[in-house]
């Protein structure tokens, strides 16, 4: 029987610990001198309060909706891919090549290339530590984290020796075609006459991230292979019972997770600087980790967990600009909100459940 | 030896019973696992607690070791209430406490284990030195001999028992419990233990035996209690009960004790098996030259151990050898060679050859617990095309297909959206049996079937192998329980040490035979069985996770 219903275990419990953080997070503000309430007014002021925060806000999402699926969908397979970060810097790599490569007549046909060229790119990456770990029992984390400075290493080289325009001082490629220009939402709704979010980097991207949210999920609970990743994430001698091979499916999970990681970069690169920039990524891979954590492993889940990061982000952003609360506690405040949605996950639990048991118990009697 | 000092500290009154439970009641959330349990155990017997996997034993017996508080009544030992808060405290009251997975340290000594949490100072030596007096004595009063030097992987799993028991005794036990004792024994293994039990018992000491074999209850209790679902149905002497009527009791219904069945019709050879050696990664052999045939229409049991290469051969059929094993023969099957290696040796492969397999660990093998049950009623064959419509897996289909396998099989609750591990031992074992046997194989691989199963599962899971022998299919049974064995097989093969040490018919046979190839004694070289295992075959003894895996 379980011991709590569902809504209490998958909204409940991250809730409270979400209210957990921000009391504390609370204390820490009041320690330096400032107005907790006034910095939560300027948060969701300024993440929510305008369409132009909120472009900012669907910005930040759409980035860590992809991080977070990609993680999600490893840890099915019972793997911990915490190389999201090295996956969407070479993804970014896999865009720029593509995006360089032709002068692109219409974003329509550029999109689609430039998809394939991030997921295989990102895939790539995840490749290796995922046969490593299939064939030779290499650790996944470990692998996958080293791989994270070598893709930086990589990137750092490619930026600096080979893709960088002559003349530039600046370790980045070139800027995209025009014919690259992925559709901004300030452009799509200017279109139907509607005046959002001017100036922000959110775009197209944001859709394909929702469109990654359904794909993940029917993969996951509706094919073969979902079954049969869930089926190792599990149990890997049930698995060999069933005929399942272990290493076929943790290199086939890790592929899917590297991509996922990787199309992030169609948002960043792409979608926003036009261009592939050192530390494009910005810390999104690991605050991926955090979101899947929070979101379960479950694509909706994910969605909602990117969508609190990314005012997080956005909030966070605003906090330095207009209070005097330095920009490193708002990464304080970040690792709080993850502390205890993820790490201390049961330390909320574990009392709520024995309240429904006793509440369930009271009930019967 | 030490327990007479201390036993004038503890009150005696010779007319109370040495245990004694008035009205315990213990629940976990919403499940009542005893519910008002109130029993005597006289001082100086044995006194037997038989029931069905889940009905409450081991709860009972850890309350009474300290384990678990229970919500209400009271324990007396020895006639005086005893409030049993930690194992100390019963320790210290004069119970001990043999568990079913022996709590030994691997690479220690005997003599280290013995001392392990009552060393008498910060210097081990005179610690030892005592030990070593004390074990001698208890050596030559109760045939408890065991080396007290030799470290506890060295040992059979016989002889790791009787250093749990020399552990208690050390401890100064009057009142000793033993848990499922005779899981991981030989049958001559077994009956070495029952009489060190008498002798315990002739030395006054009190003897709890927690047991689901009815056979060991009439051979060597004067008492015993039945449970069932948390309740004390019934406490009687063991001379005025039979089976029958204590299966009944356990049950609550009528049970048949004996397997009906027809004798066997075999026809043409499924399973043509023939020199097929393993060794694993590490280079120990487990399986040598190892032959055999099973023909349509006939059950051929494999008895044995476990540990001696059974699990290996079940495997290897079922095409999940170890990684990194190293096998050579050959197996045919409807006359067709089978791959031993590469991709088409895989489990897949072997289904669509038309095996189906009963693993022996259905927890973590033939199961995934987190799993609902209509998931696992797939699982393995969920590429079929039943299940499937097209890109995606036709779950409506595989949710109808488990109702009905439910209804078949009756599995319990009928509520194919609850996780596997939410069902008791014998129902999650019922989703696996309906699952293979539903797929109707041409050879079904059956590995310890009812293990941890109750009685009524096993009446029926017993009933369903035999009609798939009746419907003309081959069946390779591979069980620890001889009376299994007997009461199914027909034709046995006994394993020791990866070999097939000989072929017997049922109705030829003895259990007496049947344990003395088991302990690996053929008829040339019939020695001693009644140490149970011989020196040479202590290397087969090692492997721990067989030993874990001993009766669920």
């Amino acid at each position: 029987m379980d011991k709590m219903p569902k809504w209490a275990d998958v909204i409940l419990t991250p809730l409270i610990s979400l209210i957990l953080a921000m009391a504390i997070s609370a204390l820490v503000i009041l320690a330096i001198g400032e107005s907790p309430w006034m910095a939560l007014k300027t948060m969701v002021t300024g993440a929510l309060g305008s369409s132009y925060g909120w472009g900012f806000t669907l910005y930040y999402t759409t980035n860590f909706i992809f991080t977070g699926l990609a993680v999600a969908v490893a840890y099915h397979a019972s793997l911990f891919n915490i190389g999201g970060e090295g996956q969407a810097m070479i993804g970014g790599l896999g865009v720029a090549l593509i995006c360089l490569a032709l002068p692109w007549p219409h974003w329509g046909v550029a999109l689609p290339a430039a998809m394939i060229g991030a997921a295989l790119f990102g895939a790539a990456w995840a490749f290796i530590p995922a046969i490593l770990q299939a064939k030779r029992g290499s650790h996944i984390v470990i692998t996958t984290i080293m791989f994270n400075f070598i893709a930086a290493a990589l990137l750092n080289y490619m930026l600096v020796n080979i893709m960088r325009p002559q003349g530039s001082q600046d370790p980045a490629t070139a800027r995209f075609p025009a014919g690259a220009h992925l559709p901004q939402l300030s452009e799509m709704a200017a279109m139907i006459g509607i005046e959002w979010g001017k100036n922000t980097p959110v775009n197209i991207t944001f859709f394909i991230a929702l469109i990654a949210c359904v794909l993940v999920w029917l993969l996951i609970w509706r094919t073969r292979l979902g079954y049969e990743i869930r089926a190792l994430g599990r149990s890997e001698p049930a698995a060999l019972y069933a005929g399942i091979s272990p290493v076929r499916i943790t290199v086939i999970a890790m592929l899917i997770s590297g991509g996922l990681a990787g199309l992030m970069a169609i948002n960043n690169v792409m979608g926003e600087a036009e261009r592939l920039v050192l530390n494009a990524v910005e810390g999104a891979g690991f605050i991926g980790i955090a979101v899947a954590l929070m979101g379960r492993n479950h694509p909706f889940g994910v969605l909602l967990a990117a969508l609190l990061f990314g005012f997080l982000y956005q909030g966070g952003g605003e906090l330095a600009l207009w209070t005097t609360i330095p920009r490193e506690l708002i990464v304080v405040i970040q690792a709080l909100v993850i502390l205890f949605t993820g790490a201390l996950d049961n330390m909320v639990r574990m009392p709520l459940e024995r309240i429904f048991l006793a509440l369930r118990k009271k009930g019967r009697a | 030896m030490p327990g007479m000092t201390d036993k004038a500290k503890r009150p005696e009154t010779a007319s109370s019973p040495a245990i004694e439970l008035r009205g315990i009641s213990k629940s976990f959330g919403p499940v009542q696992a005893n519910k008002n349990i109130s029993f005597k155990v006289a001082r100086g017997t044995v006194h037997g607690i038989i029931g069905e996997n889940g009905a409450g034993k081991s709860t009972l017996m850890s309350i009474l070791y300290g384990f678990y508080k229970p919500d209400s009544g009271e324990i007396l030992v020895n006639g005086q209430p005893l409030n049993v808060t930690d194992s100390l405290t019963a320790i210290r009251a004069g119970i001990g406490m043999v568990f079913q997975h022996f709590k030994l340290v691997q690479n220690f000594t005997v003599l280290e284990n013995i001392i392990l949490g009552v060393e008498d100072g910060k210097l081990l030596r005179p610690s030892l030195a005592k030990a070593r007096g004390v074990l001698k004595q208890l050596a030559a009063e109760y045939q408890l001999n065991v080396d007290p030097d030799e470290t506890i992987e060295e040992l059979s799993v016989g002889h790791q028992q009787r250093v749990e028991i020399l552990k208690a005794l050390y401890r100064q036990a009057d009142i000793l419990i033993l848990d499922e004792p005779t899981g991981v024994l030989t049958p001559a293994e077994a009956d070495h233990l029952f009489r060190i039990l008498e002798g315990l018992k002739a030395e006054g000491k009190t003897i709890i035996l927690i047991t689901h074999k009815l056979r060991e209850i009439m051979e060597i209790t004067d008492n015993v209690s039945v449970m069932r679902r948390g309740e004390m149905v019934a406490s009687v002497k063991t001379s005025e009960t039979s089976p029958e009527q204590l299966a009944e009791l356990m049950v609550g219904r009528k049970v048949l004790l004996n397997v009906k069945k027809s004798p066997a019709k075999p026809a043409q050879p499924v399973l043509e098996v023939r020199d097929l050696q393993l060794a694993d990664d590490e280079g120990v052999q487990r399986l040598r030259n190892v032959s055999f045939d099973i023909h349509a229409g006939e059950i051929f049991g494999i008895a044995g151990v476990s540990g001696n290469g059974q699990t290996q051969l079940l495997e290897l059929l079922g095409g999940y050898p170890e990684k990194g094993s190293t096998i050579t023969g050959s197996i045919r099957m409807n006359g067709q060679e089978l791959d031993l290696t590469g991709t088409r040796s895989d489990a897949a492969t072997r289904r669509a050859r038309g095996i189906g397999h009963i693993p022996e660990d259905r927890q973590s093998e033939g199961l995934i617990m987190d799993f609902a049950a209509w998931e696992n009623s797939a699982f393995g064959y969920h590429h079929a095309a039943q299940y499937n419509s097209g890109l995606f897996m036709n779950n409506n289909a595989i949710q109808q297909d488990a109702q009905e396998k439910m209804e078949r099989f009756d599995i319990r609750p009928r509520d194919p959206h609850l996780a596997a591990r939410n069902f008791s031992g014998g129902n999650q074992q019922k989703i696996v049996v309906a699952r293979e046997i539903e797929r109707n194989p041409d050879l079904l691989l059956v590995g310890q079937p009812t293990r941890g199963v109750d009685i009524g599962a096993i009446e029926f899971i017993h009933k369903r192998i035999i009609e798939l022998r009746d419907a003309g299919k081959a069946i390779l049974l591979v069980s620890v329980e001889l009376d299994e064995i007997l009461a199914l097989s027909d034709r046995i093969a006994v394993m020791f040490d990866g070999r097939i040490m000989g072929e017997r018919l049922p109705s030829e046979t003895t259990t007496g035979e049947l344990g003395l190839l088991m302990a690996g004694v053929t008829d040339t070289e019939r020695h001693d069985a009644s140490e149970g295992i011989p020196p040479e075959a202590k290397h087969v003894q090692e492997l721990p996770d067989e030993q874990a895996g001993g009766a669920g």
